[in-house]
């Protein structure tokens, strides 16, 4: 019955959650083009986690669709653990598992979910940590590394099982400005690597950087959806507009 | 319906949610379900209907297996006449109630003075520093001892080796003394599950509560036991379960409770039935106080946690 003519690897459809009576997500219309980058922008409480739990089937949505390659993944008939498995991501609060060390935080689903050999998937995984300056850290304990090391392993550990889509939930809240840059700098590889990834940010310089689409979340709605250049130079939303400003005053709309 | 609504550059996306542009004049539309939550919600019916069908069959399947293996073994008769006396079960109820009297009183008053008793045992192990180094030692070395102690030994020693010593003052109640035998190996398990559900609570919690200003024993007090204790309600229910049954131990002291009056109807009467009687009546105690700790921990989880699908 859904149109899947188009290359979306992610598609929400009239999506609807709420929690009791609060609704958080109301008809929500997304789609993510393979190999590009959504930003979700708006104010803490507008619900961009929430959307990226649903994705990830961590949340039942009451109404609505969400597609995944073309394919409903919030059927109750489909296999969960098959569509997680195509799905990386990275929370916001890292939910590293504190009683293993880096390297095994990291080679537990290639290991014991995708039947990797211990062997290749240590080795994929100190090649992943090199990549991000984390090599000496490998055999350390996650409460052990600073806010920036953690956050940059939990991306190492969404990206060692290769997966098809890349959630990045507020990635670089917790961090210092010389850390945010680091970690970004990781998300605009990914992206020339050709990563489908969907990635809430109040890093408006970066979104307008590095995303292809970008959308406005307000009271439960996508209140507008473009590409940067449009949603930051000209808005069509007066909420949008007051959004960016205030952002704008705290300096974050700096590069 | 939604038919590749392109995502071009147009604000508020398309398609339908262009209607919800204007905030606040979207959340005043009611909301009616989608034919797509409804074939769902009709689904998912139709697989509990399916799962609650199968769950019954199963269930009464093996009730059935079982009551036909029992009924039609050769000993059948005999054990029915022994075990399910419906005469004996009558004469042996009121006396193992009484009986029961007993066992509640211990293990009521036992359970407080054992929950309170072995908390500050585990918080004794708790204390920092050098000058507590002794109260440490003496905590461990008590627990140690009592973990390995046979119960049935230490009520033993209670209730022969007490009044052997004729000390004044002290008293030769084979209750008194078998419930503080009772209490003092209780004290030692559930001080230990104290101390576990202590040490399950992360460093942080302490480190922000130490942060904030509050002294060790404040954050002890308001940080880290009260996430202890609700951490340790399931095992400390199974230790107190277990007490329940193991208060039946006194009546080697002579104390008439549940098990020894049905001991006392069987000797007489040489049918088993008491026996049968006064274990359902442990057995009736039981099944509320479980299903109200699940109830309890369930109603924590649900208001303290994110929860989700998985
Ligand atoms: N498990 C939950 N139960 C009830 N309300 C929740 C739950 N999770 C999130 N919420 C509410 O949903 C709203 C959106 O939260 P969230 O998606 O985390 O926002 P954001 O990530 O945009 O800051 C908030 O008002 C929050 O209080
Ligand atoms: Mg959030």
């Amino acid at each position: 019955m859904t149109g899947t003519t188009d290359d979306a690897v992610l598609r929400l459809e009239a999506v609807r959650k709420s929690f009791g009576e609060h609704v958080v997500l109301r008809d929500i219309e997304l789609a993510v083009p393979a190999h590009s980058v959504t930003a979700l922008i708006g104010a803490s409480g507008s619900g961009k986690s929430t959307l990226m739990r649903c994705a990830n089937l961590l949340e039942e949505i009451d109404d609505g669709a969400i597609l995944l390659d073309g394919e409903e993944i919030t059927d109750p008939r489909a296999d969960q653990d098959a569509v997680r498995r195509r799905i990386g991501v990275v929370f916001q609060a890292y939910n590293l598992f504190p009683h293993m060390t880096v390297l095994d935080n990291i080679t537990l689903a290639p290991r014991r979910v995708h039947g990797v050999a211990k062997a290749e998937a240590e080795a994929r995984a100190r090649e992943l940590l090199d990549r991000l300056g984390l090599a000496a850290k490998a055999k350390e304990y996650p409460d052990r590394l600073s806010g920036g090391q953690q956050q940059r392993v939990a991306i190492v550990r969404a990206l060692a099982t290769g997966p098809r889509l890349l959630l990045l939930d507020e990635i670089t809240a917790a961090l210092d400005p010389e850390l945010v840059g680091e970690v970004l700098a990781v998300v605009r590889d990914l992206k020339e690597q050709g990563m489908t990834m969907v990635l809430s940010t109040h890093e408006m310089g970066f979104a307008r950087e590095v995303a292809d689409q970008v959308c406005f979340l307000d009271g439960g709605v996508v209140l507008e959806q473009g590409p940067p250049e449009q949603v930051f130079g000209d808005p069509q939303q007066e909420r949008t507009r007051q959004f960016l400003s205030r952002i704008v005053a705290a300096g974050r709309l700096a590069g | 319906m939604t038919a590749g609504t392109a995502q071009g550059g147009r604000p508020s996306g398309g398609g339908r949610s262009a209607d919800g542009g204007v905030p606040g004049a979207g959340a005043a539309e009611p909301y009616r379900p989608s034919a797509r939550r409804l074939a769902r919600e009709t689904y998912r019916r139709q697989r509990a209907r399916r799962s609650a069908l199968i769950a019954a069959l199963s269930t009464g399947g093996t009730a059935l297996v079982l009551y036909l293996v029992v009924v039609n073994s050769p000993g059948w008769e005999r054990t029915r006449d022994t075990f399910f006396n419906a005469h004996y079960a009558w004469q042996a109820l009121p006396e193992v109630l009484r009986g029961l009297r007993v066992n509640l009183e211990l293990m009521a008053v036992c359970g407080v003075l054992i929950l309170l008793f072995g908390l500050l045992l585990a918080l004794l192990r708790t204390l920092q520093g050098p000058v507590f180094l002794p109260v440490r030692l003496l905590a461990t070395a008590y627990v140690d001892f009592f973990l390995g102690l046979p119960m049935i030994i230490c009520l033993l020693i209670m209730i022969t080796g007490v009044p052997a010593l004729r000390l004044t003052g002290v008293t030769t109640d084979p209750l008194l003394l078998g419930g503080a035998a009772l209490v003092l190996t209780y004290s030692a398990y559930v001080s230990e599950v104290f101390r576990a559900g202590i040490q399950s609570v992360h460093p942080s919690q302490r480190a922000a509560a130490r942060s904030l200003g509050l002294s060790n024993a404040q954050a002890m007090r308001y940080v880290v036991l009260p996430q202890a204790v609700r951490r340790v309600v399931p095992p400390l229910l199974n230790n107190l379960v277990s007490l329940q049954k193991d208060t039946g131990l006194v009546s080697i002291g002579g104390v008439i409770d549940a098990v020894y009056a049905a001991k006392i109807i069987t000797s007489q009467t040489f049918n088993y039935t008491p026996y049968l009687v006064s274990a359902l009546v442990f057995i009736m105690l039981t099944i509320p106080m479980t299903r109200f700790t699940d109830w309890t921990t369930a109603r924590m989880n649900r208001r303290q946690h994110q929860g989700g699908t998985v």
